[in-house]
């Protein structure tokens, strides 16, 4: 009976120096890796936001000045942060968080840039499960499609025509996936849509703050 | 008790004849998940090969202070703490693989020949060799991911290691072809068993040619 609890105890001690070592080697290692992970992940963040909002475009910290919309009916998304642009102290433009819920394979995230005259400076596509080789040309990397939306407004095309070409509007589809594009460039149109109607207010906000928007955009 | 195994065995065992992914058919999941290009796989090969060399050097290390009773879990803890010491490093200077490869990292955890090599090699032998053994059972590993990543890359997509300059900081690495129109079987999963059976098949067809018993 004394030799199995001593047996016991020895086990339990030579787990205990095994499990210090890899603490110890965890610890040095979180130590010597903390701050090259927090930097990479800055750059890696403040890269997105410069695919869609050009460093000419603002001079503040795009990263810091920020404010968290709740706009499911206009965004897609429960909560979305929103970048603020600023140059010289003036607004120059928002980078908005957006959703298209409504692609082939669910979700489709994408990240747009807005200048101050509601003008799309870029749009691209973050995150998305659509079919490798028909909806995916909705990445950059894939097709120039996403770059079809640079320089539109509200009015360029007019309301009625930000649509898929089959649905009588002004946007491509691709040859066997009409949903995709078209989830996109609904999901565009609302952000357009919400910079125009709560742009002022966003832009007015104290950074960090919480907003939220229980309106919906016309159909 | 036995010779210990000569260097030149320990080598010819991990790149050949015990090959992790071709004979031993382990860490699958990885090998197929991760193999739609070479960049990828050249990624997660390197990653795996340093895990299974620290643990197989760290386990035979401590194998006196293991014992017998507890060795499997201290093992595991082994092997948890090293792969996420690796994952740390590999989000810290090499942030664009770690979004690629982003679980599978991690995952090099449940990779089955860590564990086993542990059991079976690193636990029953002195440093020296262990470490040996990990470097050889790691890279005969990396080969086989790295074919099957090339394969399925050059097929389908016409390039090889696309990608490298900004994942890997090696952009001299990079290939392109001209006009492909790429052939989506070989990127989807359904490529990775495809290209995997023609290499176990290919291994077999010289196996039986020289008369070894299948």
């Amino acid at each position: 009976m004394r030799g199995i609890a001593h047996n016991a105890v020895h086990a339990a001690l030579r787990l205990g120096v095994v499990a210090l070592a890899a603490v110890a080697l965890l610890a040095g290692v979180h130590l010597l890796t903390r701050g090259p992970i927090a930097e990479s992940e800055r750059r890696a963040a403040l890269q997105a936001l410069e695919l869609v909002m050009p460093a000419a475009q603002y001079d503040n910290d795009l990263l810091d000045d920020r404010v968290h919309v709740q706009a499911p009916a206009w965004l897609g998304l429960p909560s979305a942060t929103v970048h603020r642009a600023r140059l010289d102290g003036r607004p120059s433009g928002l980078v908005l968080e957006a959703n298209a819920p409504d692609g082939y394979a669910g979700d489709i995230r994408l990240l747009i840039g807005v200048d101050a005259e509601g003008r799309i400076l870029g749009v691209r596509v973050t995150a998305h499960a659509e079919t490798p080789g028909l909806g995916d040309r909705i990445e950059e990397r894939r097709s120039g499609w996403i770059r079809g939306f640079d320089s539109r407004t509200l009015d360029q095309p007019p309301p009625g025509r930000w649509k898929v070409r089959r649905d009588g509007g002004d946007f491509d589809q691709f040859a066997g996936a009409t949903v995709t594009p078209r989830a996109v460039v609904k999901a565009v149109r609302k952000a357009l849509q919400f910079v125009q109607r709560h742009g002022e207010a966003i832009r007015t906000a104290e950074p960090g703050a919480t907003l939220r928007f229980d309106d919906a955009p016309a159909p | 008790m036995k010779n210990p195994p000569s260097a030149r065995s320990i080598l010819e065992y991990g790149l050949a004849s015990g090959n992790v992914g071709l004979v031993q058919l382990l860490g699958l999941c990885p090998l197929l998940a991760v193999s739609n290009n070479a960049v990828n796989a050249l990624g997660l090969g390197l990653a795996t090969l340093l895990a299974v060399t620290l643990t197989n050097t760290a386990i035979s290390l401590l194998r006196h202070v293991t014992g017998r009773e507890v060795r499997i879990p201290a093992f595991v803890m082994v092997i948890a703490a090293v792969v996420t010491a690796i994952e740390l490093a590999i989000r810290a200077w090499l942030p664009g693989l770690h979004a690629v490869l982003g679980l599978f990292i991690p995952l090099i955890v449940t990779n089955c020949a860590l564990m086993g090599r542990a059991e079976a090699f690193a636990s029953r032998h002195d440093p020296a060799r262990a470490a040996l053994d990990g470097f050889s059972i790691g890279l005969g590993f990396l080969w086989v991911l790295l074919l099957i990543g090339a394969m399925r890359e050059l097929l389908g997509e016409g390039s090889l290691f696309a990608g490298a300059g900004e994942l890997l900081h090696l952009p001299w690495l990079e290939m392109k072809g001209g006009n492909y129109p790429g052939f989506l079987v070989a990127v989807l999963p359904m490529g990775a068993f495809l290209a995997l059976a023609s290499l176990i098949a290919l291994r077999q067809a010289w196996r039986l040619r020289r008369g070894v018993a299948a």
